[in-house]
């Protein structure tokens, strides 16, 4: 049970250069699962390694349960970690890998024996107890590398990408298992992950990482209905947003020549900016009859069609302006194909709108 | 020695067919293993020629007609014991086997870290443990002369020991180090974080992981050693003497006993034949390591 602060924390691995974490601030409630997410190079597992202790923290310090762990050696933070490629010790069999943090704190045999025991009925794994880890299936692998960290009964969870070696369907299992036994433990969870669905499904915060510095700390609702930038409004949401760049019109912005207003408090906070970022999530496009008036609806050439059964996404270019490409979701049945014309409108309700140089939200 | 025993056993693999039997073998495959056993026989016969020729008579072994059937005979091996062969065969025994542990105990520790926890200059310290092998021996030998005379270590089987050591100790760093840099770095970090000390994780973690490359270059080193014959023979008289200068020696006298020459040759190379034998499966899985993971 701890609470874990990184109070304007860096790694700089050549000085001089751009840290690789760059004043991280972020708070890890007790007892909450929080997922770092980012592309590659955004600075996530770093953030990681240096509350694991595997990255010396160069400027700012790290706090576990209010202890400064700057100084602190790993084996003395109280952490467990689970790697992507799950690190299981080879030569071991499945209950040694399990018991071999808690023998290396001195625990006697009888109750090493017995917290391995409970960890592997917990995850299924008793039969397998007496297996080397080559004998034993991804999933299985896994499951092994987390009962290490379980038995260790640790203030903090650290997890590296902990699914991304599964195949789609054992991770979207995992992930659940993972969620649930998280909840139950109620164990503080720093995981890391590039995908952004495991961030959107798993946390109970998300922390937004780009070139080392911390885009936004949020629940998922939150990221999903107010991005603080339009890099959170690309990264979050799958297929991503439709981010266009737009000249201002009288009120509002225009798109493929047509005039797409903006709420008030919007086009105020707009000011006199004579270009605009919009987002429009793909489920935000209204889709209208092709007979619809030519003021009122954006014209449209489908490219591809994505049928995913419940629904389907639809990538277009505008009729007006073929250089722009849209997604929109339609419903599962949608009925048209490559080639086919398409009206459609955005909701204005739902528009999200960034300013053009910095990507700040507006209001 | 060891090239011309695994000859005859690549042979056989190329040769004989994989099971279950592919349908039809072209012709250029089937040339190219009679052109496989053709090499290979040429290679392997004299060796097999000279292990004949220990089990005759001295009679037989030197008639103008070879002669492939004979009563075969341990004379000649009791011959080369009465020669007093034993006291070299003992000194090679102790300077291989203590200069390669020697080299392993320095050289383990000496690859990990200049695999694992490499530094700035680790190039360069790699550089240097390969530059010494540049330099002839011939070239060092005199200064080594004058060194080991000075210390009255002179026909000392402990001087071999060392000078066996320091010339195996850069190839076993090297050829160990490529086995290290095969254990993935998130183990040494896990069992940091396990809490595990570091002779702890290298002998319980990263040792069993490349065992088998550990025994190739054990191998290599006791072949080395075994076959050392310069330093032995200008470092050594009667009493340090290793079984390469026996042989010499024993040319020169019984040069014209071909059977008990081919006794005591076949006994030289008997011991490390017997160790690449034993040490066949292992020395595969060392040098094949990076598809086993």
């Amino acid at each position: 049970m701890a609470e874990v602060v990184f109070d304007k924390a860096s790694r700089i691995y050549t000085p001089g250069a751009k840290p690789a974490v760059d004043g991280l601030d972020l708070t890890v409630a007790d007892g909450d699962l929080v997922v770092l997410v980012g592309p590659s190079g955004s600075g996530k597992s770093t953030a990681l390694r240096m509350l694991a202790g595997l990255e010396p923290i160069d400027a700012g310090s790290v706090r576990i349960d209010g202890r400064d762990v700057v100084d602190v050696p790993s084996k003395d933070r109280d952490i467990a970690m689970v790697f992507q490629n799950y690190a299981l010790y080879p030569s071991k069999t499945v209950a040694e890998n399990m018991a071999f943090p808690l023998k290396m704190r001195g625990m006697d045999k009888e109750e090493r024996a017995q917290r391995v025991r409970q960890a592997a009925d917990m995850l299924g794994l008793t039969e397998y107890l007496d297996r080397k880890p080559k004998a034993l299936s991804g999933g299985q692998r896994q499951r092994v590398a987390m009962g290490r960290a379980i038995v260790r009964e640790p203030q903090v969870f650290l997890m590296d990408e902990p699914l991304s070696n599964l195949d789609a369907k054992m991770r979207v299992q995992t992930r659940a298992q993972i969620a649930e036994m998280q909840n139950r433990l109620a164990v503080s969870t720093v995981y890391v992950t590039h995908d952004q669905v495991e961030a959107m499904t798993m946390g109970d915060k998300v922390a937004v990482l780009a070139d080392g510095k911390l885009q936004q700390y949020a629940t998922p609702p939150e990221l999903y209905d107010r991005p603080i930038n339009a890099f959170v409004a690309g990264f979050i949401g799958s297929p991503a947003m439709n981010l266009l760049d737009l000249p201002r019109s009288s009120s509002g912005v225009t798109l493929g020549g047509v005039e797409i207003p903006l709420p008030r408090d919007i086009s105020d906070a707009a000011g006199s900016r004579d270009k605009l970022t919009v987002g429009i999530r793909p489920e935000d496009w209204v889709l209208e009859s092709n007979d619809a008036d030519a003021s009122s609806v954006i014209k449209a050439v489908v490219d591809v069609v994505e049928e995913l059964g419940s629904e389907s996404y639809l990538y277009a270019h505008l009729a007006e302006d073929t250089g722009t490409t849209i997604v929109v979701r339609g419903p599962g049945r949608v009925g048209v194909r490559f080639g086919d014309p398409i009206a459609v409108r955005p909701n204005p309700e739902a528009l999200h709108v960034f300013d053009a140089e910095t990507g700040q939200r507006l209001p | 020695m060891a090239v011309t025993t695994g000859t005859p056993s690549d042979t056989q693999e190329t040769a004989a067919p994989p099971e279950p039997r592919r349908q039809k073998r072209s012709a250029a495959n089937v040339w190219l293993g009679v052109v496989a056993w053709v090499v290979g026989i040429a290679f392997f016969f004299p060796v097999l020629w000279m292990v004949l020729t220990s089990f005759k008579q001295e009679t037989d072994a030197y008639t103008p007609t070879p002669k492939i059937i004979f009563e075969p005979t341990l004379e000649q091996y009791e011959g080369v014991f009465a020669a007093g062969v034993g006291p070299y065969l003992v000194n090679s025994v102790i300077a291989t086997v203590f200069s390669t542990l020697f080299v392993l105990l320095l050289g383990i520790p000496a690859a990990f870290a200049v695999s694992l926890r490499p530094v700035k200059k680790t190039q360069d310290v790699l550089f240097f443990f390969i530059s010494t092998k540049m330099l002839p021996v011939v070239a060092v030998i005199v200064p080594i002369y004058v060194v080991v005379n000075q210390i009255g270590m002179l026909d000392n089987i402990w001087t071999l020991v060392v000078l066996y050591t320091g010339m195996n100790l850069p190839i076993a760093v090297w050829m160990l180090r490529s086995f290290f840099l095969e254990v993935p770095g998130e183990l040494l970090e896990q069992a940091s974080i396990d809490g595990a000390p570091l002779w702890r994780t290298l002998r319980e973690i990263v040792l069993p992981i490349i065992s088998p490359g550990i025994f190739a270059t054990a191998l290599i080193c006791v072949i080395f050693a075994w076959n050392e014959f310069f330093f032995a023979v200008n470092l050594t008289a009667a009493n340090a003497g290793t079984m390469p200068v026996f042989l010499v020696g024993f040319i020169t006298s019984e040069g014209l006993y071909w059977a008990q020459l081919s006794a005591a040759a076949t006994m030289a190379a008997l011991p490390v034949v017997i160790a690449g034998w034993v040490a066949q499966n292992k020395l595969v899985q060392g040098l094949s390591f990076g598809a086993v993971k």
